[in-house]
């Protein structure tokens, strides 16, 4: 079976602008690398990671690319634990504590 | 989309691109030289200060809480150190509008104009919180929507606040279209322009900026209720100045000439915006001096002719805060208000706790906005990123943060200091590339009093500037 069927929600990446045409103006870093992009879409035909295939964006459009994503989900979290917040808000509760107190009675 | 895009044939078609995409001939304000008619370019909104109240209210935008911090305001006054300083902190909490920020407002008027002269859809290409607005605004009004951002380096890692962006557009229906770092992304957003016909709800329309001008107005109105005065300064995170420019209109049209208007950015110096590899070396993707100093002295770089973001007419001071800073007063403003607020958006804030210190007790200090905050855009998450990028985090005094190596929590609020940006430095800069752009043989007295008024200046300044120029 193929990794993606025709309907599947996927991501693709797509070169937009090789290394060798990007702007003169930009520094030497990005001038090394291409200009990458990525777009999702729901696939149109059966197909597996790396292949390139087309997808129908939600609003319509048809955009081509490689295949590098199936079901692609949001991995963004709050990040780990940081000590160093905690004791900046028990650093600011204490500089007001008895200000705090006093407003409250 | 159009695949295969030469960089210099979609650029000759750029002025008939935008034209068809905007709805304005901007060649209709030009003088030939330096000069445009900035103000007749303003009324081409074709909207009052009424008539945009009317629109955003519609749309669920605007009329947001102005809120007294109190506790802010009691630790500013103990940090000020002297009797009878630290003036009393509002903050005008834009998080509450549909999408979370006040972009909302920019982005009520571009759609609504957009559906009125009858596009299918807006594109709009941005990073920030505007992206989520434009997509909020477009699935109100039955619109389609496709957000154009920078978003990954070319290792494929990405800001995680820009993700969560991302995520918000797609979750109003929006198709994101997702780059690495680059300028080049103007061709991209050209091409998508070109191909779907659809209009630019650019941030630097005439309608984007306009549309800001309820919030200034607003917020003078709600001081004036709850305090019996007008706010004596106000605050503004600056980026591409259209935040401050809105803002500074709508206070104008309030009746608050004599309100100080500060523009804050968070400190980046140092880092190239369009590098690859300094790309994830910040923790702010906005509100920073990459766009804020660009953009106050060069305005007309964005994606349309005439920007109608300009800060220098507006602003009375500019300032600086460093990233350490803005993550602390955004820990202390859940601490202190009970307000958990995306740190972006507290940038304002972060500088307000320093000015409010120079200001006396009976004066009022306005932050004009807050932004949502929300998995990856948020201190912890952005604090996790940074560490993987390599940077260090520590307690010390935010002046030793060497930005893209280090980020500096400061010790204690006593170390948040705001600092000046010599704003006749930008008029000078700004004179300097007002006159490269239009590689002018010879300044007309209409170029000097259009210089004069940008700059917020006189026309004698402009003229020793000049002076000065041809000398060197």
């Amino acid at each position: 079976m193929r990794q993606a069927r025709a309907g599947d929600w996927v991501r693709i990446y797509r070169k937009v602008i090789s290394a060798e045409e990007r702007s003169p103006q930009i520094p030497d870093d990005t001038r090394a690398t291409e200009l990458g992009m990525w777009v999702k879409g729901t696939i149109q035909a059966d197909g597996d990671i790396g292949d390139h295939v087309e997808v129908v964006t939600t609003i319509g459009r048809r955009v081509s690319g490689k295949l590098i994503e199936v079901n692609p989900c949001y991995e963004l979290d709050f990040g780990e634990f940081r000590r160093d917040l905690l004791d900046i808000g028990t650093q600011v509760r204490g500089l007001l504590k008895n200000e705090v107190e006093t407003d409250g009675k | 989309m159009a695949s295969d895009m030469c960089f210099s044939a979609v650029m000759q078609r750029k002025n008939a691109i935008m034209k068809a995409s905007i709805g304005i001939d901007y060649s209709d304000f030009e003088t030939g030289g330096i000069a445009f008619d900035y103000e007749a370019m303003m009324r081409e909104t074709g909207y009052s200060l009424k008539e945009m109240k009317k629109i955003q209210r519609e749309a669920g935008v605007g009329s947001t809480p102005l809120l007294e911090m109190r506790n802010l305001t009691h630790l500013s006054r103990k940090m000020a150190g002297k009797p009878g300083k630290g003036a009393r902190i509002f903050v005008k909490d834009e998080a509450s509008n549909p999408s979370g920020s006040f972009k909302d407002r920019r982005a009520a008027n571009a759609v609504y104009h957009a559906k009125r002269l009858g596009y299918g859809g807006v594109v709009a290409a941005t990073s920030g919180n505007y992206g989520a607005a434009v997509a909020s605004q477009a699935a109100i009004n039955g619109l389609n929507c496709i957000i154009v951002q920078e978003c990954y380096d070319s290792q494929g890692a990405g800001q995680p606040e820009i993700i969560e962006k991302a995520r918000r557009c797609e979750a109003y229906g929006a198709e994101v279209v997702q780059l690495t770092v680059g300028p080049e992304l103007f061709l991209t957003f050209l091409s998508i322009l070109e191909d779907t016909g659809y209009f630019n709800a650019s941030l630097y329309s005439p309608f984007g900026i306009a549309g800001v001008e309820t919030l200034g107005f607003e917020l003078v109105e709600q001081t004036r209720e709850l305090t019996g005065r007008i706010p004596d300064m106000v605050v503004c995170t600056h980026a591409g100045g259209g935040n401050l420019t809105g803002t500074a209109r709508g206070l104008l049209a309030a009746g608050a000439k004599d309100t100080t208007v500060v523009g804050a950015s968070v400190n980046l110096k140092g880092l190239h915006m369009a590098s690859d590899r300094q790309f994830n070396r910040k923790s702010f993707t906005t509100g920073h001096t990459g766009f804020g100093i660009p953009f106050a002295t060069k305005p007309d770089r964005s994606d349309v002719p005439r920007s109608a973001a300009r800060v220098l007419r507006y602003m009375d001071r500019y300032v600086t805060v460093n990233q350490g800073e803005v993550f602390y007063m955004t820990e202390a403003l859940a601490r202190l208000e009970g307000l958990e607020r995306g740190p972006a958006g507290n940038t304002s804030l972060a500088a307000a706790f320093s000015l409010a210190q120079e200001l006396d007790e009976d004066q009022i200090l306005v932050v004009q906005e807050t932004e949502y905050t929300g998995a990856g855009k948020h201190v912890q998450a952005q604090l996790t990123f940074a560490k993987k990028q390599g940077v260090q985090i520590g307690f010390g005094d935010p002046k030793d943060e060497v930005v893209g190596e280090s980020i500096v929590l400061p010790e204690g609020p006593h170390l948040i200091r705001a600092v000046d940006v010599d704003l006749d430095r930008l008029r000078r800069s700004y004179i300097r590339n007002a006159c490269q752009e239009a590689q002018c043989n010879g300044v007309s007295d209409q170029d000097v009093v259009f210089l004069a008024a940008e700059t917020r200046t006189t026309q004698t300044f402009v003229r020793e500037m000049l002076n000065e120029l041809t000398a060197t």
